[in-house]
């Protein structure tokens, strides 16, 4: 059971963080002041959440574990993450595509696990869920600016949309772990979470005139550690510290 | 515990501030959730305003600093839940944020109001006319958005209400 705890804190854990280091790319490197802003804040929230996480997993896994070693010390197939919050930056649509999609997801898994009968768990679901918020208001903004903005904005938001709807069905695709996390009342259930996914993207898409693309899905399996290259070249960056000067502290 | 000393806690808190907004106490900021004295030793907690805030560290570090140096023996917590909200920010809390040029959080309604709609709500911190637009909805840390007045052209942060 402590085992299967712990392995649910990194699943949640790492796609706020890969997700998070993605974002902090973007510092400096934004499109405007004002969203370079935005987006790094978001990369800050995203972090918050992962050291809570990771805090507690720390404490259940005991020993020498402690949170940074669960964020620097594992090697790629030890991440949980989904293959979505690994998908690189490439454009403006792209880091608001990916944006939007995670948080579409994120909002509704926080609302669900603030109810977990695992008391830290509801609690940081009870503190990130108001700055998820956030982040969904100012991703959906952005797809339906970019969406119905220029030719050439709608035709870069498709682009990325298309991109990246393969990569969605994995979000929802239950693992043995959520499974046993659900049915102890520890966990979320997909199933509730992606009824309000497709209600937020179909609104969030008809505003935007965007087309919900109807590609195929990929038998993708971040969650269970198969990762594509992108991982290795996040770990690179991430790990570097901690790698060329072991047990260093701020 | 002993009410003098407790006073004594309390005045010594209400020194240490919010590294980026000098200004306001972290009493007055509401993130004090707890404070436990057994003889000389203290337990502080204290809970983030977001989760990322950097500005955490530091003021734990400081609530130590500064009560152990008045010979208490500290240990500062951090406690998740409940969760902060804006409307710990007590009424002196308010009033010094929009001294130092952070105009204060509205309710949850009109910061909605304010923040989606674009409705011409927040105050000037400068000249006081509500004739002002939001530039951006995250501005220099997390907790605020970036506004501007059309009236007098200032530039001002808004501490965005969370609830």
């Amino acid at each position: 059971m402590k085992d299967k705890l712990y392995e649910y804190l990194l699943m949640l854990g790492d796609n706020s963080m890969v997700l998070g280091h993605r974002l902090s790319e973007l510092c400096g490197h934004g499109p405007s002041l004002e969203t370079d802003i935005a987006l790094t804040n978001i990369s800050l929230d995203l972090f918050g959440q992962v050291r809570s996480y990771f805090q507690y997993a720390a404490e259940i896994k005991g020993g020498d574990v402690t949170e940074d070693s669960i964020a620097f010390l594992r090697f790629d197939r030890d991440y949980r993450n989904v293959i979505l919050v690994e998908q690189p930056n490439e454009d403006f649509a792209h880091v608001i595509g990916r944006q939007f999609l995670f948080d579409a997801f994120h909002l509704p898994l926080l609302e669900q696990l603030m109810e977990s009968n695992d008391e830290m768990i509801a609690a940081i679901a009870a503190k990130s869920i108001k700055e998820c918020r956030y982040h969904l208001r100012f991703s959906s903004s952005w797809v339906k600016r970019l969406g119905d903005g220029t030719m050439e904005s709608k035709i870069k938001m498709q682009s990325a949309m298309n991109h990246f709807f393969p990569f969605v069905s994995e979000l929802f695709r239950e693992t043995s772990i959520e499974k046993e996390m659900k049915e102890l009342g520890v966990g979320a259930d997909l199933k509730m979470i992606k009824e309000v996914f497709d209600e937020k993207v179909k609104e969030v898409f008809f505003e935007s005139t965007l087309e919900i693309p109807q590609s195929s899905s990929r038998q993708t399996n971040g969650k269970t550690g198969i990762h594509t290259e992108q991982m290795g070249f996040i770990l690179a960056e991430l790990q570097y510290m901690q790698r060329a000067y072991p047990n260093m502290q701020w | 515990m002993n009410s003098t000393q407790n006073k004594n806690i309390q005045d010594l808190l209400r020194e240490v501030t919010d590294p980026e907004i000098p200004v306001l106490s972290i009493m007055d900021m509401g993130v004090v959730r707890d404070v436990e004295v057994n003889g000389k030793s203290v337990l502080i907690k204290i809970t983030p305003t977001y989760s990322g805030c950097p500005a955490m560290d530091t003021i734990a570090t400081d609530i130590k600093l500064k009560l152990d140096e008045a010979g208490y023996d500290t240990t500062v917590k951090l406690i998740l839940s409940p969760a902060w909200t804006t409307d710990w920010i007590t009424k002196k809390g308010r009033a010094e944020l929009e001294k130092y040029g952070i105009a204060a959080p509205l309710d949850e309604t009109s910061d909605k109001h304010a923040l989606i709609d674009g409705k011409r709500i927040v105050k000037c911190t400068n000249c006081g006319s509500t004739n002002t637009k939001m530039v951006s909805q995250f501005g220099s840390t997390a907790c605020k958005a970036l506004f501007q007045c059309e009236d007098c052209l200032e530039p001002f942060d808004y501490f965005k209400c969370l609830k």
